[in-house]
């Protein structure tokens, strides 16, 4: 995926020289996952560019950059590392298209690898998508495939608006059929994809939960459940048409992400399920989450990941009967 | 033990200061000009255009403190008090150059030459930003503190590398000097050399908080050598000073040589805003003591003195600033029309399936509420 997502950068700048790459360790070092590696030298480090270790900085020069018309992709090392530049994202890069009628847009890429499960310390696994969902005028996308890593991220740079660009940390090394070298295509933001289709319950999640779900699906099989694997891809805008759909044929849905439940993304769309889809229901939409707590240190972090055991039980629960 | 006999430096063979930081302190005194030998050598045409402009700011700032009170402007941070380096910062710009206002600095906005309505609207509250910033090249005021700082900062280096020579100044007040986000702006300008001009204006208080409060530093532009940038400290009610000071640095940054911060020591003659009680932080002696050293007699006193105002040219400066005072009252006074659909505009560039629901409902709420 890591290379996927280099092959994006390098074929959007190669475009349009109005495409800059940015950030901590970008350049010389290609970024601590080495996902800009050689940008730098190919582009010069003008284009491709290691800033001041600063977050806020590095996005609120950014916001600078596309007022004169450039189209910043930055990078921001760690899921965590993303805070201190959160005023500039919720002040200024969510609203400046609005509060100046059109004649700013923010044409920004904030690239966070995101997500557990890759033994990392404090402050390096965090899943954070429900601040940035909460937050008007921002996209959220996460890829789950390799191909999508690139359609996804192309399109990401394409857009005229902010993109918060989600890459799931522990996928960065997943293999596929994809070549760099091989034509790859660009993918619309806010589709939901069926991965898997099935007949018996709606398995809803993205980014990092998608394999974990798939797996899950499969292991199903064995106890009767035809499970349909719905990859949302896009948190914001939110594919409604694509979810309603598959949980309007299954009856069942559970929604499946490594971000706390409380407030966190699972709410909102099993709110939106229910609200559009109640006659259809069978049992109340599900959700299997992160708990409530801080990201565990990585010892334990195997507790804390749903994982597909507790994927399964949630659909064991969708056997549901009223109770008194 | 001195920083080069610290255990370990000898790993760093290359390791020394990068640039010698004399040069790069402040003077201990504010700079002024009026008043002094120097000004003998000003330009008149300047001192003119200046003194035009300082009439016409406060004018403006009282024109719009009175909105206030009649209840056409929601609020109004007053820079009475402040005009010299308010309007000297809009002076000094070339038209393609920009400027980075905070809330307060809706007069220097003003004597760029944007039309007041259009300044005022984000305090009117009937949109965010009044103007197109891009036409203009003034950013929209910025209310959150400092936060424009480092937006100053990638203007100019995006600008720098597609060869323009564009200039950004970048206001900020002395209690925004304490956020972060001032401290990232200078460093990126200073690491990228990039065409920008902080200019601090030092009124004294952070809402309440006087400087002694916010700071330790000995000025706060010392602040400047820390990132190896000039800093320099202008009497910021002294509009030659003013002007003086910042059209060097807006030539240097213009030349390649990089940004520089300002600090205007000045004061602000009015409360925080008009919902603010500044007599519960400051002494009546203070603010008279400042009063004496008003930026608009300051200046009217060197005309004067030295003969290059007279009545008639007096008179011309008031009679333009009261016109200017009484079309925007009147313009003012009429209620902005205002379209609710407007909070669906502009969200994204594409509405998103969410948000054209959203649209909808509201649509339908104005019709039935038309219907009614």
């Amino acid at each position: 995926m890591a290379q996927a997502l280099q092959r994006a950068m390098r074929d959007a700048m190669a475009e349009d020289p109005a495409v800059h790459v940015m950030g901590e360790d970008v350049g010389t070092l290609g970024g601590v996952f080495r996902v800009t590696d050689g940008l730098a030298k190919e582009f010069g480090e003008d284009r491709c560019t290691d800033t001041p270790l600063a977050e806020a900085g590095i996005l609120g020069a950014a916001v600078g950059m596309a007022m004169y018309g450039l189209r910043p992709v930055v990078e921001m090392q760690f899921d965590a590392f993303a805070y201190p530049a959160f005023e500039q994202l919720v002040s200024h890069v969510s609203r400046m298209r609005n509060r100046t009628r059109g004649a700013l847009p923010m044409p920004i890429v904030v690239r966070v690898p995101y997500g557990g499960g890759i033994g990392g310390v404090e402050h390096h696994s965090d899943s954070s998508e429900a601040y940035y969902m909460a937050t008007p005028g921002l996209h959220v996308v996460t890829p789950s495939t390799v191909p999508d890593a690139y359609g996804l991220l192309r399109a990401a740079i394409a857009s005229d608006d902010p993109v918060i660009f989600l890459e799931p940390k522990r996928l960065y090394w997943s293999k596929a059929e994809w070549s760099p070298d091989a034509p790859a295509a660009v993918e619309p933001i806010g589709r939901a994809v069926v991965r898997r289709a099935g007949s018996s319950a709606t398995l809803l999640t993205y980014g990092p939960s998608v394999p974990v779900c798939l797996e899950a699906a499969e292991a199903a099989r064995d106890e009767g459940w035809d499970l349909e694997v719905v990859d949302l891809r896009s948190l914001v805008p939110f594919d409604d048409a694509t979810v309603c759909a598959s949980v309007r044929r299954t009856g069942r849905a559970v929604v499946v992400h490594e971000s706390a439940g409380f407030g966190g993304p699972g709410g909102e769309i099993a709110a939106r399920v229910t609200e559009r889809c109640f006659h259809h229901l069978e049992a109340p939409v599900l959700r299997v989450a992160g708990f409530d707590i801080p990201y565990p240190p990585p010892m334990l972090e195997r507790h804390h990941l749903p994982g597909v055991d507790r994927v399964l039980d949630a659909v064991a629960r969708l056997q549901w009967e009223a109770q008194s | 033990m001195t920083v080069q006999e610290l255990p370990g430096a000898t790993a760093y063979p290359a390791w020394k200061l990068r640039t010698d930081p004399a040069p790069l302190l402040p003077d201990p005194e504010p700079y002024r000009v009026l008043g002094t030998e120097a000004a003998a050598g000003l330009d008149r045409e300047l001192l003119l255009r200046l003194y035009d402009a300082l009439v016409h700011g406060r004018r403006f700032n009282t024109q719009a403190t009175a909105l206030t009170k009649q209840g056409r402007l929601a609020v109004y941070p007053s820079s009475t008090g402040q005009e010299a380096s308010e309007v000297a910062a809009a002076l000094v710009l070339e038209e393609r150059d920009w400027l980075f206002p905070s809330y307060r600095d809706t007069l220097a906005a003003v004597a760029r030459g944007l039309d007041p309505v259009e300044a005022l609207t984000l305090l009117r509250g009937d949109w965010h930003t009044g103007y197109d910033p891009r036409e203009s090249r003034i950013a929209p005021l910025s209310t959150p503190l400092a936060t424009q700082l480092p937006h100053a900062v990638g203007l100019a280096h995006a600008a720098r590398l597609a060869g323009d020579d564009v200039v950004a100044l970048a206001m900020v007040g002395d209690g925004g000097t304490s956020e972060g986000d001032f401290h990232e702006a200078l460093n990126f300008a200073a690491v990228w050399r990039a065409p920008v001009v902080f200019l601090v204006q030092n009124n004294g208080f952070a809402i309440s908080v006087p400087l002694a409060k916010q700071t330790a530093a000995p000025s706060l532009a010392h602040k400047a050598v820390g990132y190896g940038m000039p800093g320099r400290l202008v009497d910021g009610n002294d509009a030659a000073a003013m002007h003086q000071v910042l059209s060097e640095a807006v030539r240097r940054a213009r030349t390649g040589g990089g940004p520089t911060l300002i600090e205007a020591v000045t004061y602000r003659m009015d409360a925080h805003t008009n919902a603010d009680d500044a007599t519960r932080y400051r002494a009546d002696a203070e603010v008279e003591a400042w009063r004496a050293h008003d930026p608009v007699r300051l200046l009217e006193g060197e005309l004067t003195g030295r003969g290059l105002l007279d009545e008639e040219r007096r008179g011309a400066a008031a009679e333009a600033a009261e016109a200017m005072a009484a079309d925007l009252r009147g313009r003012m006074n009429a209620d902005p029309l205002l379209d609710p659909m407007d909070l669906f505009a502009q969200i994204y560039d594409v509405p998103t399936p969410q948000l054209r629901e959203q649209s909808e409902q509201l649509r339908a709420e104005l019709e039935a509420e038309a219907g009614r």
